[in-house]
């Protein structure tokens, strides 16, 4: 606590000028940098007089679409912060070598490799895979929207206050050094006893808060608002996928937020529930943390294994092979995620009888992965396969993730964990699924639904580079690090004696720099694209789509369809086209659609201030935006103007609108 | 096929680029570690049996597929096939049977806390030849190997003689480590108030790699030791020189010793407080505080018991050594 009055400790908290890292200078030039970045965009903003349009049409928009594509945009941000610390990491370890203590000292690299994680996991990959899920599920089930809109907004928005607790860390006292899942001891007040465990807490609980609410809404979503004819056994593959991501995600968040509180008891009000004495035991909170943390790694994938599936489906013009296998390998896939959890901690002296159990429930996992990769190599069987951009992807997923699988087999295998725990190696093998899987099936996806959302296609070129430089960049990244393991390194190491090793760390840095080119290669697609709009302009249909939402416009109209469309199969826009679906231009009907609300950005603005209220022990400030919050959220409900209608004539003007130009491709599809 | 042939297939991909790195995981020098490499090796030869010619076929379907080739059979409602969908399920059922047999059978034969049976392939560990005991601290950010046998304790140096079995007891004093010699066997965790096992051998006189696996703070990085594989009378040279060093760890020492330090280097102590590790496992070695073990046993006494049994004694009665609340396998 700082030497002041009583006043002020009690106005300010733990909170002062020292907690500003104007020592570092590392710090001090990125604040420059994403002050001015920062300060340039909102004069940007302002000077084009965007506000009004960004508040009324974005943030306060309840619609799902509008959702989707901010949680891509926050996503892709924190993709730049969290590949920041990535290149960082890789500079340090290529360079940490004898005498040289490379450019980071403990304190900051441990930081570092902790919002590295943090931020991948959290604000990156679970940002991008609700982003997919939003924008294209409700349309694949021929819905108009959630079944709870403004919970949506909401979800949203509590993710950005997450976001933000997270940034602000950057720039008023420092980040949490516990790791990405703060273990105890190390998370514990005795051992941290600054702010950035606090910040990962509610920067956590608060994001994660907003993840369960989505998961909730999805599932309801999906099982209550199919349009008629579509059974389960109809639901397009990724529809599935987010039906089981969904249910995971609302049997397991709440473990992470149950978890996250007992840490935050243990460290503000002195209770004993991991601390080494008194009862408490570190074991619990590794326990707990990792049954909400496999599952977690499933929550990731699963939707991207559905993104996959739509695609070799469509870009081999051809029904994907063993569908109801598909299914059942996805259900067993999360089933099984629920039992695994202990393979994180074989060493942990569990014996032998409990490391075999969870050894082979491990293993088991990859007999329904297997399946799904055959079932994709089939369906490209007898097919004409295209390979466009996201194919391309998907090819290289195919490749990636099949080496990952048999890497995390090895990791398996419980004796041999002992040798390559917390080694390298695993680090290798958990980017390896998580980049060759998530990261690979996201970009694949943005290339494959981007036509839908904006009405143009994104440009070949630049994404064949961008996928080039990532598939290359990985291996280069990872390939010495799967090496270095066996040689025994292990990870989070700041500095390194034996100077044989530099070499490969030098290799790495050199392949991120390579994923660094794939990075800004997309960005480089997306300006280009966005310039060159008219070029690669799309009709509603460019890849030869076989599920809903490539039946209504790109980009769609607010209501998604102006008639609810009837299922009879699988693949149902295929199905529609093959018994030459006409359609109707005239005899609309008004639309009865949800109203755009700020109450979302409201409670999460007040989440955010509570959040940072704590972390600081600004008592009475944290009292007071928590009794706001529910205060305004109990408000809110008295709101009744929520809904309107979108009526016959807007409808009519939509519906012939340039939306629906015609598709040059679709002679080809 | 032998796994020995299989290691020699392994080799050659990494030998090839490496040319002189050391892959300590897949030849190590103690017979549990190789045991455990070897398992890894099976695995990863097992698996390939399946993910090489699922490679294969992608590259060959995705190419013989592909849309401009119009000889190729295209075939869009092709969706079924009950026969590949055998083959798409058994293929992978089988393997990890396979696996799974060897995984089971490794896992309870490698269980760290069971005794050595073998101290090298086809040589059984004599029943004559009585483990060395270690018990092992970590420390902020250091390392303390206590000697039981020998009364003598050592600072980030470990020794132990070839060939003879190795009887570790584990526990930290504040934070969670993982001792880890890949050279001599699979890493096993420490924790505060918690005692892991683990058993050993090492089979080649070396000077070894050792450290903490996982993460503790900011002085990990530097939480390394040297392990010294001796001949016996390279030991018992070793043990002499432990001796002459002359210094005592006493509790004093200890608390000393108990401060954080970064890369600490090794220094030895002739002897120690009696009881030493068992206060430190039961978090009673400052003076006055009661033992976990002495709670445990009040904690479990206390439906039978009663309560005037809570006596000012149970705050200086020495700890027992084997409470087993303090077994992380009992967990």
């Amino acid at each position: 606590m700082p030497n002041r009055s009583e006043f002020w400790n009690f106005l300010l908290g733990r909170l002062s000028l020292d907690s500003l890292p104007l020592h570092n200078m590392i710090v001090v030039v990125t604040f420059i940098v994403v002050a001015t970045g920062g300060a340039a965009l909102l004069g940007f903003i302002t000077w084009k007089r965007q506000w009004g349009y960004l508040w009324t049409e974005w943030f306060t928009s309840v619609d799902h679409k509008k959702l989707g594509i901010m949680y891509m945009i926050l996503a892709t941000v924190m993709l730049f912060r969290g590949f920041a610390d990535a290149i960082m990491m890789r500079a340090q370890q290529a360079i940490a070598f004898g005498d040289n203590m490379g450019y980071l000292p403990p304190h900051h690299y441990d930081q570092i490799f902790t919002a590295h994680g943090a931020i991948m996991i959290f604000f990156v990959a679970m940002a991008y895979i609700v982003g997919l899920m939003n924008y294209v599920m409700p349309m694949q089930i021929g819905a108009r929207d959630v079944a709870f809109p403004f919970l949506n907004n909401f979800s949203f928005w509590l993710t950005v206050s997450g976001v933000l607790l997270f940034m602000v860390s950057l720039f008023i006292g420092d980040f949490s050094h516990a790791g990405w899942l703060g273990y105890p001891p190390v998370s514990e007040l005795h051992q941290s006893p600054g702010p950035g465990v606090d910040y990962y807490i509610w920067g956590l609980q608060l994001s994660g808060l907003g993840t369960l609410l989505t998961g909730i809404n999805f599932v309801v979503t999906i099982l209550k608002m199919r349009a008629p004819g579509m059974s389960l056994m109809k639901m397009p593959m990724f529809t599935w996928t987010t039906l089981c991501t969904s249910g995971l995600i609302v049997v397991t968040f709440p473990i992470l937020t149950a978890t996250l509180l007992l840490l935050s008891l243990d460290r503000y009000i002195g209770t004993h529930f991991f601390t080494a004495g008194m009862g408490g035991n570190v074991m619990m909170y590794i326990n707990l943390i990792w049954i909400w943390g496999h599952p977690e790694v499933y929550i990731l994938i699963l939707p991207l294994f559905g993104v996959f599936s739509e695609i070799v489906s469509t870009f081999s013009g051809k029904r994907l092979f063993g569908y109801s296998s598909m299914v059942y390998a996805t259900v067993s896939i999360m089933i099984l995620s629920y039992l695994v959890w202990l393979h994180h901690f074989f060493t942990m002296g569990s014996g032998a009888d409990v490391n075999s159990f969870f050894s082979l429930t491990t293993m088991m996992i990859s007999i329904p992965t297997g399946a799904k990769i055959f079932n994709w190599l089939f369906t490209m069987y007898r097919g004409r396969v295209r390979f466009d951009v996201p194919m391309l992807w998907t090819m290289g997923f195919l490749f990636t993730f099949t080496i990952g699988g048999m890497t995390g087999v090895m990791l398996s295998v419980a004796p041999a964990d002992f040798l390559l725990h917390n080694s390298l190696f695993l680090i290798a093998h958990f980017h390896n699924v998580i980049i060759g899987g998530v990261v690979f099936g996201i970009f694949a996806g943005i290339n494959y639904w981007f036509p839908k959302a904006f009405g143009f296609r994104l440009d070949p070129f630049w994404g064949k580079c961008s996928f080039w430089f990532w598939q290359i960049g990985f291996w280069f990244a990872f390939g010495p690090l799967y090496i270095l393991g066996l040689m025994g390194v292990t990870r989070r190491l700041s500095h390194f004696t034996d100077p044989s090793l530099q070499k490969w760390f030098i290799i790495a840095a050199f392949g991120a720099f390579l994923i660094l080119l794939g990075i800004l290669s997309f960005v480089m697609q997306i300006y280009v694209s966005i310039r060159n709009r008219e070029k690669y302009a799309v009709g509603h249909d460019p890849w030869g789509g076989r599920t809903l939402e490539w039946q209504t416009s790109s980009p769609p109209p607010p209501y998604n369809f102006a008639f609810v469309p009837k299922v009879h199969e699988r693949d149902a826009w295929t199905n529609m086209k093959e018994s030459g679906y006409q359609r109707p231009l005239q005899g609309f009907n008004d639309i009865h659609m949800p109203k755009s609300t700020a109450t979302g950005v409201v409670l999460s603005a007040l989440g955010f201030v509570f959040g940072f209220a704590m972390v600081w022990y600004i008592w009475w400030l944290a009292a007071v935006s928590f009794v706001a919050l529910i205060a305004y959220a109990i408000f809110h409900t008295f709101n009744y103007n929520r809904d309107y209608h979108v009526s016959a004539d807007e409808v009519n003007r939509f519906e012939h609108s340039g939306n629906w130009a015609s598709d040059p491709q679709e002679a080809r599809a | 096929m032998s796994v020995k042939r299989l290691r020699g297939m392994f080799w050659l991909f990494p030998a090839l680029a490496l040319g002189g790195c050391h892959l300590v995981l897949l030849d190590p020098s103690g017979d549990v570690a190789r045991q455990q490499s070897d398992l890894m090796i099976a695995s990863a030869v097992l698996m390939s049996l399946i993910i090489v010619p699922v490679l294969i076929a992608v590259g060959v379907i995705a190419w013989r597929y592909r849309a401009s080739n119009k000889k190729a059979v295209y075939d869009a409602e092709w969706d079924h096939s009950t026969y590949l969908e055998l083959i798409v399920w058994a293929a992978p059922l089988l393997i990890i049977m396979a696996l799974g047999a060897m995984t089971w059978i490794g896992t309870h034969q490698l269980d760290p806390y069971r005794p050595l049976t073998r101290i090298a392939e086809g040589r059984s560990a004599h029943v004559k030849a009585k483990p060395l005991e270690v018990e092992v601290v970590s420390l902020k950010w250091k390392w303390l190997f206590i000697y039981p046998q020998y009364g003598i304790a050592t600072v980030n140096e470990l020794a132990a003689p070839v060939d003879r079995p190795i009887h570790f007891k584990l526990t930290s004093s504040d934070m969670m480590d993982s001792f880890f010699v890949p050279s001599l066997a699979g890493q096993i965790y420490t924790m505060p108030g918690m005692q892991t096992v683990l058993n050993a051998v090492i089979n080649k006189p070396g000077d070894y790699d050792g450290f903490s696996a996982n993460y503790s703070g900011h002085g990990f990085t530097d939480m390394r030791f040297r392990f010294h594989g001796l001949s016996a009378k390279g030991f018992d040279q070793w043990v002499a020189k432990v001796r002459a060093s002359g210094h005592d760890l006493d509790r004093a020492a200890y608390e000393k010793l108990h401060k954080p330090s970064r890369d600490e280097p090794a220094h030895y102590y002739a002897q120690y407080a009696s009881g030493l590790y068992d206060r430190i496992l039961n978090r009673c070695v400052e003076p006055g505080q009661m033992c976990m073990s002495q709670m445990m046993a009040i904690d479990a006494g206390e439906a039978h018991a009663p309560r005037a049994r809570h006596g000012a004694d149970a705050m200086t009665a020495e700890p027992s050594s084997q409470a087993p609340a303090h077994d992380a396998a009992a967990h």
